[in-house]
C-alpha cells in the first residue's frame, strides 16, 4: 500500500511545474484570457514534450504511459490555468483508444498525440452537447449520450456553435451532428468515459489546491486591525476548511486514476467519486479563496476569479456533482440487491 | 502508487481473518450493566493475547509481532469488520505501552509492559481537568516532593475505564514557578489507594464511559516518573500522538458498517429511489470512501517518512463530522425508532456529538491545520 508517486512520476511532476510557472505566468495567462485566445506557442511547445500523446499508446504515437501520469499533467495544467486545449484533447482521446475501432484509432490517435488535431469530449443530451470545453478549435469530436453510447465526429460532421463561457482560458462551444453525419463509437457502454472523468477531477485538484495556496499566502500578508487576517480563527478555519476539501478530491482523484490503471473494474465507481468530490471542492474552495482575498478577490484585476471560473466550468463538466453522487446511489442499490439475491 | 497489499501485508491480513474466523467472543452480556460487559471485553483480551494478537505493533521483545504501520492498519480494520470489540486494556495497549517503550527506564519496561499486554492491569489516562481541555498545559493537579515520593492533589476528568484501572498515567505541575509547559510531570499513578476517588460520569446517552478523578494527597514514588521530573509535557505528547495512530482505521470501518446497514434499510423502505436520500446517502459514501483513503495515505507519510502528514487530524475531523452526519440522517430513515431512548441507532446519534469534542475538538484540530500545515499566523490570545 503506497500512495506516493514513482521517481519518474515525481520528475514529471516536477518539470511540468517548473515549465508552467515560467511560460503560463499569471500575467501570460492574463492577457490570453482578456483575449479569449490560446496561447499556441505554448500549445506547440507542451505537445513539443509529448504531453499531449503521454497516455496514448506509443503504437499510435503516444508515450504510452498511465492515468497516473496523465493526471499528474492534468493536475498542473490546472493549477497554472494555461490557455491550451490540454484537456479537451486527452478526454476525446481516451475515449478513442478504449472505445475505438481499430480503424478509428488509426485514423486519429496519431494526430491527437502529436497535438495537432485537437479533440473534445461532450456529454450529448438529445444529440446536442451544451457545453464542450475546446469546441471552437478541435478536429474531432466525442459525444456521449445519457445512455453511454458515443459519437464519433471530425471537424465537418458537426454543427459548432462556440459560447463565450465564464471561464476564457478555454474555448467552448454547442456541438451536434449534422443531420447523421459521424460513427458510432464503442458498444454503448463508453468505457474511456471513466478516465475523462479522472482526467477533470485531477485539473479541479490543481485548480484548488492553487487557490488554497494563493489565499494562504495572502491572508498572511493582509493585516487588519493591526495584524494578519490570517491569524483570526474565522479566516484560519476557512483555510482548514479549503485544505480538507482539497485533500478528500485529491485523494480520490488519485485513487480513480490507480484504478484506472491497476484495477479497471472499480473505475466507474472510483471516478464517479472523484468527479463527484472534486466538483464540490472545486466550487466551494475557489469561492472560499474569493471571500478570503475581501473585496480584492471580487476584482477583475486580483487573478483569483480566473480559478473560480475554471472550476465552476471544470465542475459542470461530464455531469456535476449530483449527477455522480446519482450514479453512485444506483452502484450502491446494485450492491444491496446484489447482496439481497445472493 | 500501489493501492495493493504486499504478499507479507496480505499474509498478515489472512491470518487474522483466520483466526478471527474461529475466535469470536462470547455473546455480549445482555445484562449486568457496564462491569459485566467490561469484564467480557477483558475476557477477550485474555484470548488475543493468549493468541498474540493484543497488540501485533508492538515489537517482538517485548510480547508484540513488530508489525509495520500498515500491519497495524489491518490489523485494526479487521477487528472492526469482524465487529469483535477492542481488547479491554485498550489505553494501556494504545497509549501506555508505546510511551513507556519511548520514555520508560529499563526497569519500568520490565515492570509494566506484561501485564499491560494480558490485560491483567489496566490502564486510564489523567490529562483532561475541568479547566484544562483544549488548554491542556495549564493543568493544576500538583505533585509536591516528600522524601523519596510525591504527594498529588488535584481534579481530573474524562478518564474512561478509571474504575478497572490499576495504573493512571497522570500529567501533573511539579514547578509552579516555571513556564507553563515546563512545570509539568508525567507519573504512573496506583489508582488502588484511599486517596483516589472514582466517580462515573454520566453522558447525554445515559451511560458512564468516563469518570472524574478525586485526587487528594495521593502518593506516587520516584521511581514511577516517566522521562524526568519537569518532562512531562514532551511524554504527554508521545501518549497524544499515540492516540489516533491505529484507532482511527477501526473507527473509518465502524463508520463504513454504520453507512451499510444504513442503506440496506434504505433500500428495504424504498428510500433509495428517493433521489433526496439517495443524494444524502451517496455523499455519505464518498466521505466515507476519502476518509479511507486519507486514512491510507497519511499512512504512506508514516511509512515512508517516519512520521504522519497533515492527514491525522484530517481523517480525525472528517470522521467526526460525517459520523455525526450520518446517525442523523439515519434519525430520518429508520424514523421514531430511532428516537426511542435505548436502541442503538438512538444511541449512535447521540454518542456521536462526542465525537467532535474527544480526542482533540474539531475547532483544535482546525488551528492544527490552519498553523502547523498551512503556516498561518497564531492569534495572541491575552492570558
Amino acid at each position: 500500500m503506497d500512495f506516493g508517486f514513482t521517481d519518474d512520476q515525481r520528475e514529471i511532476q516536477r518539470t511540468a511545474r517548473e515549465l508552467l510557472t515560467g511560460r503560463a505566468s499569471a500575467a501570460r495567462v492574463r492577457e490570453h484570457a482578456e483575449a479569449r485566445r490560446n496561447d499556441d506557442a505554448l500549445w506547440r511547445e507542451l505537445c513539443d514534450l509529448g504531453w499531449a500523446g503521454i497516455a496514448i499508446a506509443e503504437e499510435h504515437g503516444g508515450q504510452g504511459l498511465g492515468q497516473i501520469e496523465l493526471s499528474i499533467l492534468c493536475e498542473e495544467l490546472g493549477r497554472s490555468l494555461a490557455p491550451v486545449p490540454f484537456l479537451s484533447t486527452v478526454m476525446a482521446a481516451t475515449v478513442i483508444e478504449q472505445d475505438g475501432t481499430p480503424e478509428q484509432r488509426e485514423r486519429w490517435l496519431p494526430g491527437l498525440a502529436s497535438g495537432e488535431t485537437v479533440g473534445a469530449l461532450g456529454a450529448a443530451v438529445d444529440g446536442t452537447a451544451e457545453l464542450v470545453v475546446g469546441g471552437r478549435e478541435a478536429g474531432v469530436f466525442v459525444l456521449i449520450d445519457e445512455d453511454g453510447a458515443g459519437r464519433l465526429l471530425s471537424a465537418e460532421d458537426a454543427e459548432v456553435n462556440v459560447v463565450e463561457v465564464v471561464d476564457p482560458t478555454r474555448s467552448a462551444a454547442r456541438v451536434s451532428a449534422i443531420g447523421d453525419a459521424g460513427e458510432q463509437i464503442g458498444d454503448g457502454a463508453c468505457a474511456g468515459l471513466g478516465r475523462a472523468l479522472v482526467s477533470v477531477s485531477s485539473e479541479l485538484v490543481g485548480v484548488c489546491d492553487r487557490a488554497l495556496g494563493m489565499t494562504v499566502e495572502y491572508v498572511k500578508d493582509r493585516k487588519q486591525f493591526g495584524v494578519p487576517v490570517g491569524a483570526y480563527q474565522a479566516v484560519s478555519h476557512r483555510c482548514a476548511q479549503m485544505l480538507l476539501e482539497t485533500e478528500q478530491a485529491r485523494s480520490t482523484a488519485a485513487f480513480a486514476a490507480w484504478t484506472a490503471d491497476s484495477d479497471p473494474e472499480q473505475l466507474a465507481e472510483a471516478a464517479a467519486m472523484a468527479k463527484a468530490c472534486a466538483s464540490t471542492a472545486g466550487r466551494e474552495v475557489t469561492a472560499s479563496a474569493i471571500q478570503a482575498h475581501g473585496g480584492i478577490g471580487f476584482t477583475w484585476e486580483a487573478d483569483v476569479h480566473w480559478l473560480y471560473k475554471r472550476a465552476q466550468v471544470d465542475a459542470a463538466l461530464l455531469g456535476g456533482a449530483k449527477r455522480h453522487r446519482a450514479r453512485l446511489a444506483a452502484i450502491l442499490a446494485d450492491r444491496v440487491g446484489a447482496s439481497a439475491a445472493a | 502508487m500501489d493501492l495493493t497489499f504486499s504478499e507479507q501485508e496480505t499474509a498478515f491480513r489472512d491470518e487474522l481473518r483466520g483466526w478471527l474466523a474461529s475466535n469470536q467472543p462470547d455473546p455480549e452480556p445482555a445484562d449486568g450493566g457496564e462491569d459485566a460487559h467490561y469484564a467480557w471485553r477483558r475476557d477477550w483480551q485474555r484470548r488475543l493475547y493468549d493468541a498474540g494478537w493484543a497488540a501485533p505493533a508492538w515489537p517482538s521483545e517485548y510480547g508484540g509481532r513488530g508489525a509495520s504501520p500498515t500491519e497495524s492498519a489491518i490489523y485494526f480494520e479487521e477487528i472492526g469488520r469482524a465487529r469483535v470489540p477492542m481488547a479491554a486494556n485498550v489505553l494501556g495497549l494504545l497509549l501506555g505501552g508505546p510511551t513507556l517503550m519511548v520514555w520508560g527506564t529499563p526497569e519500568q519496561k520490565e515492570r509494566y509492559l506484561a501485564p499491560i499486554l494480558s490485560g491483567e492491569e489496566i490502564w486510564c489516562q489523567g490529562f483532561s481537568e475541568p479547566d484544562a481541555g483544549s488548554d491542556l498545559a495549564s493543568l493544576k493537579t500538583r505533585a509536591v516532593k516528600d522524601g523519596d515520593e510525591w504527594v498529588v492533589t488535584g481534579q481530573k476528568v474524562w478518564t474512561s475505564g478509571a474504575q478497572y484501572s490499576k495504573w493512571c498515567m497522570l500529567v501533573a505541575r511539579t514547578d509552579s514557578e516555571a513556564a507553563k509547559h515546563k512545570g509539568l510531570t508525567y507519573f504512573l499513578m496506583d489508582m488502588e489507594q484511599d486517596a483516589v476517588q472514582v466517580r462515573p460520569l454520566r453522558q447525554i446517552t445515559g451511560e458512564a464511559e468516563f469518570n472524574e478523578l478525586f485526587i487528594e494527597e495521593a502518593r506516587i514514588p520516584d521511581e514511577n516518573i516517566v522521562g524526568g521530573v519537569g518532562n512531562g509535557w514532551k511524554v504527554a505528547l508521545t501518549t497524544l500522538m499515540n492516540e489516533r495512530a491505529g484507532l482511527g482505521f477501526a473507527l473509518q470501518i465502524r463508520l463504513r458498517q454504520l453507512l451499510d446497514d444504513l442503506i440496506g434499510i434504505a433500500a428495504e423502505r424504498g428510500l433509495l429511489e428517493d433521489p433526496l436520500y439517495a443524494d444524502a446517502l451517496a455523499e455519505l459514501h464518498v466521505r466515507c470512501e476519502s476518509i479511507r483513503l486519507l486514512a491510507w495515505k497519511g499512512l504512506t507519510d508514516v511509512e515512508r517518512y517516519g512520521q504522519p502528514g497533515p492527514e491525522g487530524s484530517l481523517v480525525k475531523w472528517l470522521w467526526s463530522d460525517t459520523n455525526q452526519r450520518l446517525t442523523q440522517l439515519a434519525v430520518d430513515i429508520v424514523g421514531p425508532e430511532a428516537l426511542t431512548f435505548g436502541t442503538s441507532w438512538s444511541y449512535e446519534f447521540l454518542r456521536a456529538r462526542g465525537n467532535t469534542i474527544e480526542g482533540g475538538t474539531t475547532e483544535v484540530l482546525k488551528n492544527i491545520v490552519a498553523e502547523r500545515v498551512l503556516g498561518l499566523p497564531r492569534l495572541k490570545v491575552a492570558v
